[in-house]
């Protein structure tokens, strides 16, 4: 189950100017090896190239110099994807319910998936309302439900629990996790949280400022299931702070 | 509050109800006072229109009006949002047919209509080429316009959920071109029967174009107003019954 990924990025580069050649590197000679099944999450200041990096694994981005397989050498094509962007994305004239279902299979409508995922979000009494009558916390939550009732292979996450309240993001974290323990698959994960990074997942990778490459990967060894006010957690936290120091001072004066 | 604007509401239609009864008044006062075969009496006018309905004449030729308008709006249509699609959509095909469009966008709707009697014929067909051609590269501009607009992030969610190509066009797609294609229809259906009733005076030998220019050569007034108002209620039934029930049912998610 999920799919192994590796990512070989020689550079990606962004012509910002055609005219005078302006041209900015998001990405230089960043290398990953992410293994089937794993929930990896990546860590890096604003405007690092995070978001870039999960639009060159899901290929909507292929403009780059390098590589990236998964599987060896299984095509995108193949593999059954969901991305929870940083916005939305509901089709505005679709409803809740068909906002979902539009992108699952005979099978997975048959069964009912998509109510199913959605009231377990609390979201049951409006399977009928059109996007625009929702909150934004709302809509968040339906572009999780679509994402979630996806079961796919590869699942990219651009920090999806942000302008979330702090219960609703821990219960849609619990969610993320059972979901991924009961249907093994490969989990990017991308967040500012140091915090939800260490309760969530097996691995966490942090990338410098841009031109961004891997400055640290640190397993997390923490049994699972985790609670979120473990000790653990916290001098993990400190720890790695204490290692990254230098990362997040940049941060800070770039601020 | 809902009360005033309530109130506000029928006082405004109650200034549009008045302003076509003073509208027929000032006709009235203007048959009265000058001779009744330019300005017959409206009443007059209406009689006529009832002798003329029910001995099937009007209806004959109002149908074959209508059929032509239908057959050349489907036409201009069709063809108008498959171009104005590929235009908005591929740069090389909009730099191409724009030249094109320009032009046949600023010849006169009766040149087109002329040149096509004299290459076609005086033909069924000569007419209903004449009027599409006036009308696509309008309904071009318009759906071109659209295509250029669309929000290509939700294309990207239908890449990422590999949602089938005919999925992709019905659902992701063209609704986000309704408002465009409606605006160009409601435009479109305006200036095509007026071209229409053109196209039958110069070149058909039934349709209301071809019976006004009858009742012109023999200054028959009243006849020429029985068919115009015959003709302009059937165009206002079609817009309350067929545009605005289409307009809403478009824009359902709007809230």
């Amino acid at each position: 189950m999920g799919t192994g990924i590796t990512i070989n990025i020689n550079s990606k580069i962004f012509v910002r100017n055609y005219k005078i050649k302006q041209t900015h590197a998001a990405i230089r000679e960043l290398n990953l090896n992410i293994s089937r099944g794993e929930f990896c999450a990546i860590i890096g200041p604003s405007g690092c190239g995070k978001t870039t990096l999960l639009n060159l694994i899901a290929g909507l981005d292929k403009d780059l110099q390098g590589k990236i397989s998964f599987d060896g050498n299984k095509k995108l094509e193949n593999i059954r994807t969901a991305y929870m962007f940083q916005t939305p994305r509901l089709l505005p004239w679709l409803n809740v319910l068909e906002n979902v279902e539009i992108i699952l299979s005979k099978d997975q409508r048959l069964k009912n998936r998509a109510k199913e995922i959605l009231s377990i979000m609390g979201l049951e009494k409006f399977l009928y309302f059109y996007p625009s009558q929702l909150s934004g916390g709302m809509q968040r939550r339906v572009a999780l439900a679509r994402s979630y009732s996806s079961q796919p292979e590869l699942f990219l996450l651009d920090e999806p629990f942000v302008s979330l309240d702090a219960k609703m993001a821990n219960k849609l974290r619990d969610m993320l996790t059972s979901l991924w323990t009961k249907e093994p698959t490969t989990i990017v994960f991308v967040t500012h949280d140091l915090r939800e990074a260490i309760y969530l997942s097996d691995r966490i990778v942090f990338l410098s400022k841009a031109p961004s490459k891997v400055i640290l990967d640190k397993k997390v060894n923490i049994k699972r299931p985790r609670k979120l006010e473990d000790k653990k957690i916290e001098s993990l936290r400190n720890d790695i702070l204490k290692i990254t120091q230098d990362i997040f001072e940049g941060e800070d004066e770039n601020a | 509050m809902i009360n005033k604007l309530l109130k506000s509401k029928n006082y405004l239609s109650l200034i549009k109800f008045f302003s076509l009864i003073i509208l027929f008044f000032l006709w009235e006062t203007l048959s009265v006072i000058s001779d009744q075969t330019s300005f017959p009496s409206l009443l007059n006018v209406g009689k006529t229109l009832l002798i003329e309905v029910s001995d099937g004449e009007l209806l004959f030729h109002l149908g074959m009006t209508l059929y032509r308008v239908f057959v050349s709006f489907i036409i201009a249509m069709v063809v108008g949002i498959f171009i104005g699609i590929l235009m908005g959509n591929y740069n090389s095909f909009d730099s191409f047919f724009d030249g094109w469009n320009i032009l046949f966008l600023n010849i006169p709707a009766l040149v087109l209509i002329i040149l096509s009697y004299i290459w076609f014929g005086l033909t069924e067909i000569a007419a209903i080429i004449a009027v599409s051609l006036n009308k696509i590269p309008n309904v071009i501009v318009t759906i071109r316009e659209g295509a250029k607009s669309v929000d290509r992030t939700l294309l990207q969610v239908a890449f990422i959920y590999k949602v089938s190509k005919v999925k992709k066009f019905f659902v992701f797609y063209l609704p986000q071109l309704y408002p465009y294609i409606i605006a160009a229809a409601r435009g479109g259906i305006a200036l095509i029967w007026k071209i229409v009733l053109v196209v039958e005076l110069l070149g058909r030998s039934n349709g209301v174009g071809f019976k006004i220019h009858e009742f012109f050569q023999f200054f028959d007034i009243k006849s020429i107003l029985a068919y115009t108002i015959a003709f302009v209620i059937v165009m206002i039934a079609l817009e309350i019954f067929f545009f605005k029930p289409l307009d809403n049912y478009a824009r359902k998610w709007r809230t």
